[in-house]
Parts: structure tokens; sequence; C-alpha cells
């Protein structure tokens, strides 16, 4: 982080070849193929640990490219052609191979024998258990994430030998696999840290707050808090294939029209996560990439505590109203997935999946007319500011809609400060949108936050007991067991009769790419420079 | 001169109280934000366990006097508490955002007074010709155009269409590097190294939101000065120095503008104050690392320090910048001396 000025132009110079200047090192950077790619984000970093607390997602990058974790995850090609990683193949990271004990309780990694960290010391397995003891300890997200995947303690975690390293699971799962190639179990030089540490900060959170000491494939050059992240590459790296842009610069540009005008005149090579509207708008300018976001569904959620959404026929009546297709346009500019007008019979385990409802207001008004509320009633939806701008449209249409069948609606607007506490924790929202997305990518898991009682994100305090042991059996069962498909398949059923949440649609990741190529979707939501190239 | 010292040192013992009551009620306010900041930065998937951690690991758990206190002795040691959105001390945070904001503000200022006075004086002068019209047009569309549509129509104009602009990504490319921190503006400290190629570089990226700032604040001082120089023109002293035979430029300048500049200075503060907090949508769409949107941030995420230290900030500022207008008062018009108040 203390790179002065002389050593950073130093740098830029040899990047460039003999340039003399840093303009004509940028010209010829820009003639030998992708040497330095630039991207604009709307998202600020505000850390470069991801353990610590209050750490925001845009700062979970810094552990994709400067740390590595035991595995990853590989890529596969979607069937719209874009490329995504691939959530069933997990593949080395640090780890050369691993065994899974029968039972599925312990899992043997070896480490890979020539990974170092970027201070040249060898990666070794009291590193990999320093690390995940600091992440299921310092608390907050990290170690809930980490709950995920089975791991608690630190006793679960043992260095056998400086290549060896044995987790042992309370209770085998499927989750837990998956769960180490996440951002949080990212491996960290154990010695500096502990060089770092204090006594009042056992796990070096001031230190790795502002320094990096991983093996990851990029190393932070600078850190301009507000402005700019610079990463190098590594040329060690022994995590994967060495990655073709030897430095990536991260631009920290909110406003969207100005990114927009950056990427059309090619300025930076990637504005990522730009809004549904600029994508719709740009495709055909430059590349633009919509990727819906695995495991993520907007919905409209009725809680169940607000007595007219107990009658069954009052939910199917607002399922049916609902104008999905003006929502999919107006709110989401056709990007992303519908989640309407699915076939009645599920024959699959997709998900997210259209449910069986269109838009229907004769049947929405039938519905209605049957149940105890025919009159219809007054209910308020509310939305949170900091996610406007699809929820704003969207509750306008559905207001517009639901009115024609004599439901009338107020919206109530709740700041984003407030909007996770009235509508997850006190779940005191009687109509309200809700767009939870879970990292690991199966059913179970999603239905473990959304739909089994009393989680988080059950913000409609939906309450099945058959959900809820469904769940509970499916969760950690492999998904080539013959049980678990039938399981999975009478969930659906359920919640698809039960309507807590009526799907709207599945959210797009929007990246516009200008002079590169090889960009990938990932669950975290950030981009991984690692796999991507020139043109 | 002593008489003078000692009215400085008075009005600065005048400011303690004043500081004193900032801290109290921007302590107390922040507080009486809606949210909670445990919550917040506990992140989407928390659990109870984990906010609670989150809550004592930033001492959100403890009484409020208790925090008051807290924070009072940190002040007292320079310590304005850490940021939790962006990270960082507060301090590193402000110093390193408050320059960016006053130097794009003063630039602009200066800019806008180059034209905004000019022009207030013509239109004075030649009261109802073509350069009072254009006064007026120039007035009536930098007020009524908000900043941050100026700001997106220049960069349209001036960058994406005919590529004149640099790209509009803060206040440096990112080919350069920032100079050698002295005052944190990078125009002086580019001059202090002796980097004419960074200095160039800066002032590129800060013409298009300094002439959006410009735009918009030139309507308060071109009419202030035009309206100040209409009464002073119209007065006894300058018909008396008409009739004394004094040449046109000493009437006009030495003792009408002079006259006239008062009341123009009081708007200058005025302005100065209210655009350096209030230019977060030039900062949005320049990606300006700026004072405002820190602020706004801050407040949307109930970062208590951060939100302190900005008020408090700007609290100093306004103190000192008040402190400098009643200064320059006394020299534009030396009946107003503070030996008199």
């Amino acid at each position: 982080m203390t790179t002065n000025r002389r050593d950073f132009l130093k740098l830029t110079a040899a990047a460039g070849g003999a340039a003399m200047t840093p303009f004509a090192w940028a010209t010829q950077a820009a003639a030998q193929g992708l040497d330095t790619m630039v991207v604009a984000s709307g998202q600020t970093i505000n850390s470069l640990d991801l353990h610590r607390t209050g750490t925001n997602r845009a700062s979970y990058q810094v552990a994709i490219n400067c740390y590595d974790r035991l595995v990853g995850f590989g890529s596969r090609q979607l069937p719209t052609g874009e490329m995504s990683y691939d959530y069933d193949t997990i593949v080395p990271e640090l780890a050369e191979s691993w065994v899974i004990s029968d039972d599925g309780l312990v899992f043997t990694f070896t480490l890979k024998p020539g990974a170092t960290f970027t201070d040249g010391s060898p990666v070794t397995a009291a590193d990999v258990k320093w690390s995940f003891d600091r992440a299921v300890s310092v608390g907050g997200f990290p170690s809930t994430q980490m709950r995920a995947g089975g791991f608690f303690r630190p006793d679960q975690f043992e260095a056998v030998d400086d290549r060896t390293f044995v987790l042992r699971l309370d209770y085998p799962s499927k989750l837990s696999l998956p769960n180490l190639a996440v951002p949080v179990p990212f491996i960290i030089n154990s010695a500096v840290a502990k060089a770092n540490a204090t006594e009042a900060d056992p796990w070096a959170t001031e230190y790795l707050h502002t320094n990096t000491a991983g093996s990851g494939a990029y190393t932070v050059t600078r850190w301009d808090q507000g402005q700019q992240i610079v990463y190098d590459r590594n040329d060690a790296w022994v995590g994967g294939p060495l990655p073709e842009i030897r430095r990536v610069i991260m631009r920290e540009v909110p406003n969207n029209s100005t990114r927009r005008a950056l990427i059309e005149r090619g300025d930076v090579q990637v504005s990522f996560d730009i809004p549904d509207r600029d994508a719709s708008e740009l495709v055909g300018t430059v590349d633009v990439f919509s990727t819906p976001i695995e495991n993520c569904i907007h919905c409209a959620c009725l809680n169940t505590r607000f007595e007219p959404f107990q009658d069954p026929e009052v939910r199917k009546a607002i399922a049916y109203a609902m104008p999905y297709e003006a929502i999919f346009q107006s709110a989401a500019y056709g990007r992303g997935a519908p989640m309407w007008g699915g076939g009645t019979e599920i024959t699959d385990t997709a998900w997210p999946r259209p449910f069986p409802y269109v838009t229907d207001m004769e049947k929405a008004r039938a519905h209605l007319a049957a149940s105890s509320f025919s009159a219809g009633f007054p209910v308020q939806m509310s939305i949170s500011l900091d996610l406007a701008s699809w929820m704003e449209p969207t509750a306008l249409l559905i207001q517009e809609s639901l009115g024609r069948i004599g439901i009338t609606t107020t919206i109530e607007r709740i700041p984003g400060a407030n909007w996770r506490t009235v509508a997850l924790v006190e779940k005191s929202l009687d109509f309200h949108l809700e767009n939870f997305g879970g990292w690991l990518n199966t059913p179970d898991y999603y239905f473990f936050w959304a739909y089994q009682k009393d989680r988080l994100f059950n913000s409609s305090n939906y309450d099945n007991e058959e959900v809820h042991e469904l769940t509970e059996r499916s969760l950690h069962m492999s998904m080539d067991d013959p049980e678990w498909a039938p399981l999975v398949k009478r969930m659906f059923e359920i919640v698809i009769e039960d309507l807590p949440r009526i799907p709207l649609y599945q959210p797009a990741l929007n990246v516009a790419v200008n002079g590169a190529s090889g960009y990938e979707f990932w669950f975290h939501r950030q981009l991984d420079p690692r796999r991507m190239k020139g043109v | 001169m002593t008489g003078r010292t000692r009215a400085i040192g008075m009005r600065l013992a005048q400011t303690v109280p004043v500081i004193i009551g900032v801290i109290v009620i921007s302590f107390i306010l922040t507080r009486a934000l809606p949210g909670d900041p445990a919550v917040y930065f506990a992140g989407a998937m928390a659990d109870e366990q984990s906010i609670q951690q989150v809550r004592e690991a930033l001492g959100l758990d403890k009484p409020l006097v208790t925090q008051f206190f807290l924070y009072v002795g940190d002040l007292a040691q320079g310590d304005l508490g850490r940021s939790i959105s962006t990270g960082q001390p507060v301090l590193t945070d402000l110093a390193m955002r408050l320059p960016a904001s006053l130097e794009l503000t003063l630039s602009a200022l200066v800019l806008s007074c180059l034209i905004a006075i000019p022009l207030g004086v013509l239109a004075a002068v030649r009261q109802g010709s073509w350069v009072d019209h254009l006064c007026r047009l120039l007035v009536t569309a930098g007020v009524s155009l908000p900043t941050f549509f100026t700001g997106i129509m220049l960069v349209y104009i001036f960058y994406y269409l005919l590529g004149w602009a640099p790209s509009p990504l803060g206040r440096l490319d990112f080919i350069y590097l920032e100079p050698p921190r002295v005052t944190g503006f990078f125009l002086i400290d580019s001059l202090l190294a002796g980097d004419p190629e960074t200095f160039a570089a800066a002032l590129r990226q800060l013409a298009l939101p300094a002439i959006t700032l410009a735009l918009f604040t030139l309507a308060p001082i071109a009419r202030m000065t035009r309206a100040a120089m209409l009464q002073a023109l119209s007065s006894d002293y300058i018909r008396t120095a008409r009739a004394a035979g004094l040449s046109r430029s000493k009437v006009l300048f030495g003792y009408g503008l002079r006259n006239a500049l008062l009341p123009v200075v009081t708007t200058l503060g005025m302005v100065f104050s209210f655009v350096l907090g209030a230019n977060v949508l030039v900062e949005k769409v320049f990606a300006w690392p700026g004072i405002g949107s820190y602020a706004v941030e801050a407040l949307v995420a109930s970062d208590y320090a951060a939100v302190q230290g900005f008020v408090l900030a700007m609290a100093f500022l306004f103190v000192t910048l008040n402190l400098i207008i009643d200064l320059s008062y006394a020299l534009i018009d030396p009946r107003i001396g503070f030996d008199t108040k």
C-alpha cells in the first residue's frame, strides 16, 4: 500500500517497455493487447479484509483477487451463450487434491507444493488452519457464512503437517465443499498477520484492513479509498492459469451516465453492474452481459400476519392480478428471466422456476369473489428506498393493477438503514417487495433462508410444517441421492400453492465490456478478472 | 493593530461555545437518526449473535452518556473516530476529501467571480443594454439548470461527442499519480513538485466540474453585483464625485465598486459555504472524491463518526470563513472596524 510515486512509475514504464511518460505507456499498452484493464464501478471498496466488521460487498473482490481458497469453481457456458462459474464443478485452487471420508465427515486436503505467499514464504496447512479459525471466530457475516457449510469451531480444523489439512464436520453436508469456494474462507499468511496482531486485535484486523497478505492471482498496489484500487498480477501464482491481464485498475464512478459515457468511448474496458436500462440501451454498441443472478428472485411478499393474506383465495387473486410482463419490462427493461407462466406440472428441480401464474384479471376477480374479502380491502405496500430503482416502478404497477380488483394499496417508502430491521427482523410489513438471493446454488438453500419458519429472509412469516421438515431433510442431502428430487419437488408444490412469496422475475447482473473478453458471471456478483483477456 | 488582534482573539473566544454546541448537537442528532448501524454493518445475512458482536465492536452497547464522554475524550486527543462505511479514520477521510472539495469549490468561485463581477458591473452601468440582457439570460440559465444536468450535458458534449475533455474519472486520470501531498490541492502540489504535466492533467480534470459549479454560482454573484452597483451609482457620494470632476474609472471602481463589494462579499461567503457541502451531484457526475457525497453516504448508513466529523469540520470551516469575511469588511470599508463594535 505504500508504493511511492517513483516505484509506481517504474513499474508503469516496465509494463509498457521503454516508455518514458505515463502517456506513452498507455498507448503502447493498447498496442500490445490487454495489458492493463480499467474497470468503472459504482461501488466503493471499504476494506481489504472481508472478515472485518462492516466490510461491504464490493470489497469481497479483494478476497477473490488477492487471496486463494482451498478450492474454486470451474466455468461453464450458459444456455444463453454467456459464461458463468460452475457451481457443480469444484476445481483445485491451493489444494492439490482432497479426499472425503466415506461417512462424509472428514475432508483431507493436500496443498500444492509450490504455493507461496507474495512475500515468498510457502503456504502451509498452519496458514489454512489459522485463516479458518479466524473466519469462524471474528463473528459477523464471515462466521454466519462459515456456519452454512457446517464450520462452527476452530477444533474442526487441523494442520496435520505442512501440506496436509484436515477438516472435520459434525454432520455430512453437500454444502460443505462449495462453501469452501465462496470468498469467505480465504487463506492468509498467518506469520505476517500474527506479527501485526495485538492483544486487543488477535486476528490482525487492523493490519489486514489496509494490507493484503495472500497468495492470490493479484496484489493490491494502490488503494485510494473512495477513488480506486489497483491490482498487479502475482507472477508466482499457482492457484490457476496465470491471468493475461497484468494490471487491473478499478475506478469508482458513482454516476451511471458518466459510466455509460466512459464505456461507450472505450476509455474503460468494463463497466460493472450497470442499471438494467443502460444494459438494454447499450446492446449493439458494446458487449453487454446480462446474466440472471443464480438463486435470486425478486418477489412480492404477502405477510401471513395480515388477516386478508391468510385467505388462500386472496393470495391467488393477487398472484393472478400481478402485471408480470409490465413489471419485467419497466422495472427490469427485460433483463433477467421471467418467473411467471410456468407449467403446472413439476418435472424438474430447476430453481428459480417460473410459477404457473399469469396476469389474468378474470381469474383474479373470481378468486377474490370466492374469498371472504370479496369487496376488496386496503393494504400498505412497503418498498426500500435503497432498492427504489426496481421497487418503485414495480410497486406503482402493482398498485394500479390491484386497484382494478378492488384492493387499494398505499405505497410506503422505507429508508435503507431501516429496511432490514422492519422487513426482515421484525417481519412487520404486510405487503412488500423482497430480493433475496443465496450464494450456494441449491433450491433447499433458498428455502432454508426464505421459506423456513423464523428465518431471516422469510419476511412473510410463512410457517408450514411440511416445508420446514422437507427443507431440514434436503438441505444437507446430496443432490444425487434418489430421495432428494422428490423432496424438493414437493417443496415447490407447496409454496406454489401457498404463495407466501409471489415471484416476479429473476434479476440480472449487467456488465458492459468494451475491448476485453472472457467475462464470467460469479455468484458473489463481483468482477473476477483472473479469467479475462484482451480481444 | 493590538486592538485588532485582541478583537480577533475575542471573536475566536466567541466561537468556543458554538463549537461545543455543535459537538453536543451533532452527537445527539446522529443518535436520533433512524436505523441501527450495528444491523446495517453486520450485513444482510447476519443473525442476532453476529449483530451483537458488531454492536460491541462498535461500542454501541454502552449507555449514550458513556458513549458521549468516550467520544469527547477521543476528540480531545484529535481522534474523530473511524468511519465504518469507508473503513478509514474520519480524520484521514476529511484530510483527503476536504481539499478535493475545496479545490473544486474555490476554482469554481474564482471562475464565477471573474465572469460574474465584470458582468454585473457592466449590466449596472449599461442598464437595459445587451450586456444587461446577456447577464439576465446567463443568470436565469445558471439557476434554473440543476447542476447534475449541466454536468452531464457538459460531459456529453465535451467528453463524449467532442472528446476534448479527459474521462470524467475524478481528480486525476488513472495514468497519472497524485503529486506528493503538501496542501492536498493537486494544482498547488503539482506545481510545488515541479511537475507541469500532472498540473495540466489535474487542471483538465478540474475544468468541467468547475465550469458546472461556476455556472450555478454565477447567478447570485452577478445579480448581487448588479444590484449593489446600481444602488451605489445612484447614491449621493457618486454624484458628488462626478460633480467634482473625478475620472470615470475612479468614480466607477474607486467609489462605486468598492462600496458595492460589501454585499457581494457577503453573498460570496454564503455561496461558498453552501456549495462546499451541497455539490454532491457534481461530485457524483465527475466521480469527484469530495466531502458532499461522503456526508450523504455516511448519513444513509447511519455512520455516526463520519457524520459527526463532517458536521464538526463544516462548523470549523464556517467559523473561519465568517471571521475572514468580517475581516475583509474592515479592509473594504474602513468605517467598519472591530473597535467600534
